[in-house]
């Protein structure tokens, strides 16, 4: 009987004390943590990609709330949506973002650009980059053993094995950019979705001269500047022999497309004829075709 | 007999061209003269289309501390500077000289007698090395007269030259030896002058017996020469590897030869050098192996640099019909080529015709951790655990586990029962890591 009240006043006592050492320890070593970390954080898709630039979704929680503005902080995968509430919780406005989508700037399928050799080794496109230019003729163009897709956190990239390029579904596409950086030819861009997921963009970035690049592949970007000339917002540069347009000029007129004698400028989800262009883009549509059926044979 | 403490591997020799005697290559109608023929950055061209050249006329200049001058290998007029695809399909600056006659430069001694003495200064010895354009012919292409400058504070103890050849198939070193043995003694006295060391290590590997027996005997003549006969096993012609089979000393990572005191050059280099030296003839020509199992007539081959590779395929009897790989370089770490109209240059010392059945890559199969690769490793690295972190991206665990010292010899891939491409990986990371590590320097 004896024991057993010793044994509970003993224990009793060294619960109390431990009790105390721990709560003087948890108030003396306590680290304080904002709260609104927390909340911004359950708003966040928690994919971790580091699309945003930070390192996964608490470090860029951290930098919302320690930031004096949302400017130059979006979450891709989330988008204008997450921001806006993220902004509410912090008593912010958000700033306002277009939605992007990742590009692949090749069209070297396997009819454009035929195979010069045959490479045997592991098949990742990187270590064929610190090989040599590639199994075709083009050493600018898509290698096509899909480290961008291998890359992609979201199912969102997958090569087409008949044309041996990289497709983007642009349903999923977060526009996180893994695929930019594990491209190691650069020919992965983000650029604005655009209205109605309308976008133009080059599909080629072959810096060679034209008739070098062209004997590459049949589609690629012979830096002849047409392009350049047609386009009235003066969206469209031509650097190194190849043509760039600029998105955030770019207002879709689509004139550019018409006039490229290799079709290397493509055009997404447009409705078959635009009325406006209707008059003006069939006859040189005609032409550019003619030209490339004369210049293949 | 010596040889190197860690790792290495023993490939078939295979060197089935030993012994050809070297023959000239014809000609080219038109040379295309690299520019980027060296580590490190590009010479600048001093002439200009129309320019008439003559043989071992200056063409272009070092562009900066660690590059090389570039000379005519012909004689000519200059027809375009220009950019032409390499043997990998990369692009690359070029002069194209239409090649009209077979003029000299004066200065040029062409004569075949030997000249013994060299009066220069040590400093004027380098001068005139970097001028004539030379660099290591092993393989790295590095400037030679960056070699022989030690940094301040650093001192040559002893000069090894590298006779190894211990990639299979090459032969063009060996036969070097067998025909320009005493060119090589009096090179190797002027590089002894120039970098100021009175003992010299040739090392050779005992598959050449003969050329081992033939320096031997001239190098009984010449003071303070020593010929070190070395035990069979690649990569002994690796740098830091040669020194440890000579002289026993290890280079620390990171670290440069001089570093225990050790300057190395290649057979090669050394008669190149003799050629600059006492005959004033600036790098222009060298000798490349062409060979294969297949191969009708493989020898070895004096070519001037700017001659298409494929007038060296055609001397040797063609492509053999089942050809699957032309190789650049040797069997281990000779490059595989998508386009033979390359021309000949600086860096390329053989051209190996790989049979298909022997060229193409098994199925690699998953690691049995046999630790096959860590035991081959000459450089005492574990290249099973770098290929993952390279698969993974773990860029920074690489550089913890030394992945900088890798010297790319293939011996891992070579020794591999799995057949797992280790050395694809090894050499993405290196290359990655590599970047990342300039980078931050350049920050700094």
């Amino acid at each position: 009987m004896n024991l057993i009240v010793v044994s509970l006043i003993t224990l009793g006592i060294t619960g109390c004390l431990a009790a105390i050492i721990l709560y003087v320890a948890a108030q003396k070593f306590k680290v304080f943590e904002d709260p609104r970390i927390e909340q911004v954080e359950v708003l966040l898709p928690g994919a971790n990609c580091g699309g945003c630039g930070f390192a996964g979704c608490r470090n860029f929680a951290e930098s919302c709330v320690k930031a004096e503005s949302m400017e130059g902080l979006l979450c891709p995968v989330g988008g204008q949506p997450t921001m806006e509430k993220v902004a509410e919780v912090l008593g912010r406005t958000a700033a306002a973002a277009d939605p992007m989508v990742a590009v692949v700037r090749c069209n070297g399928t396997c009819t454009n650009r035929p195979k010069t050799s045959q490479f045997n080794g592991t098949k990742n496109c990187q270590i064929v980059s610190n090989l040599y230019g590639g199994e075709t003729g083009c050493s600018f163009g898509c290698i096509g053993f899909g480290d961008c897709a291998t890359a992609c956190k979201f199912d969102a990239l997958h090569i087409n094995p008949e044309s041996g390029l990289p497709e983007v579904d642009e349903e999923k596409c977060t526009a996180c950019g893994a695929c930019v950086k594990a491209c190691p030819k650069q020919i992965i861009e983000l650029r604005k979705k655009g209205p109605k997921s309308r976008r133009i963009f080059v599909s080629c970035v072959n810096k060679d001269k034209g008739g070098v690049a062209r004997k590459a592949c049949s589609a690629a970007c012979i830096g002849c500047g047409k392009c350049a000339k047609e386009c009235p917002f003066e969206a469209i540069t031509v650097e190194n022999n190849v043509a760039y347009i600029d998105f955030t000029k770019c207002r879709l007129c689509r004139k550019c497309v018409a006039v490229c004698p290799t079709g290397a400028i493509h055009e997404v989800n447009f409705p078959a004829r635009a009325p406006q262009v209707e008059k003006e883009a069939t006859t040189p549509n005609n032409v550019a075709k003619t030209t490339e059926e004369t210049t293949n044979n | 007999m010596k040889t190197f403490r860690i790792g290495g591997v023993h490939p078939h020799e295979n060197k089935i061209s030993a012994g050809q005697k070297i023959q000239n290559a014809p000609l080219p109608n038109q040379a295309i003269v690299l520019l980027a023929q060296h580590l490190g950055a590009p010479a600048t061209p001093i002439v200009e289309k129309g320019t008439e050249v003559k043989v071992g006329q200056l063409i272009a200049t070092a562009s900066g501390f660690i590059s090389a001058n570039v000379h005519s290998p012909v004689s000519g007029k200059v027809a375009k500077i220009d950019t032409i695809v390499d043997g990998w399909g990369m692009k690359t600056p070029a002069v194209f000289i239409d090649v009209e006659g077979d003029e000299w430069m004066e200065n040029i001694d062409r004569s075949s007698d030997i000249k013994p003495v060299c009066k220069l200064e040590p400093a004027d010895i380098v001068k005139k090395i970097g001028e004539a354009g030379i660099v290591g012919l092993g393989g790295a292409c590095f400037p030679t007269h960056v070699k022989l400058s030690p940094p301040p504070g650093k001192k040559a103890e002893v000069l090894i030259i590298n006779a190894v050849e211990c990639e299979p198939y090459l032969t063009c070193d060996h036969q070097l030896m067998m025909e320009h043995g005493e060119e090589i003694m009096i090179g190797i006295g002027i590089i002894m002058k120039a970098i100021g060391v009175n003992k010299t290590i040739v090392g050779i590997e005992n598959n050449k017996p003969d050329a081992i027996a033939h320096m031997k005997a001239l190098a009984s003549k010449v003071m303070g020469v020593e010929v070190t006969p070395l035990k069979l096993k690649y990569p002994q012609g690796g740098e830091k590897q040669l020194i440890d089979a000579c002289i026993g000393r290890q280079v620390p990572s990171g670290a440069l030869p001089i570093e225990v005191g050790a300057v190395v050059q290649n057979v090669a280099t050394v008669y190149a050098i003799y050629e600059a030296v006492q005959k004033n003839k600036p790098l222009i020509e060298r000798v490349v192996t062409v060979t294969g199992k297949a191969v009708q007539t493989p020898g070895n081959f004096r070519v001037r640099f700017g001659t298409p590779l494929s007038t060296l395929l055609d001397m040797a009897g063609g492509i053999p019909e089942n050809t699957g790989k032309i190789i650049a370089g040797g069997p281990m770490m000779g490059r595989a080529m998508s386009n033979i109209n390359m021309p000949a240059n600086k860096r390329i010392s053989g051209l190996l015709m790989l049979p298909s059945e022997e060229s193409i890559r098994q199925e690699p199969q998953n690691c049995i951790r046999c630790a096959k690769c860590i035991g081959a490793c000459p450089m005492g690295l574990e290249p099973y655990l770098l290929a993952k972190q390279a698969e993974l991206g773990l860029w920074d665990e690489m550089e913890q586990h030394h992945i900088m010292d890798c010297i790319e010899c293939g011996c891992c891939l070579f020794t591999c029962p799995s057949r797992r491409p280790l050395l694809d990986y090894v050499r993405m990371g290196k290359n990655k890591v590599g970047g990342i590590i300039r980078a931050r320097n350049m920050k700094k």
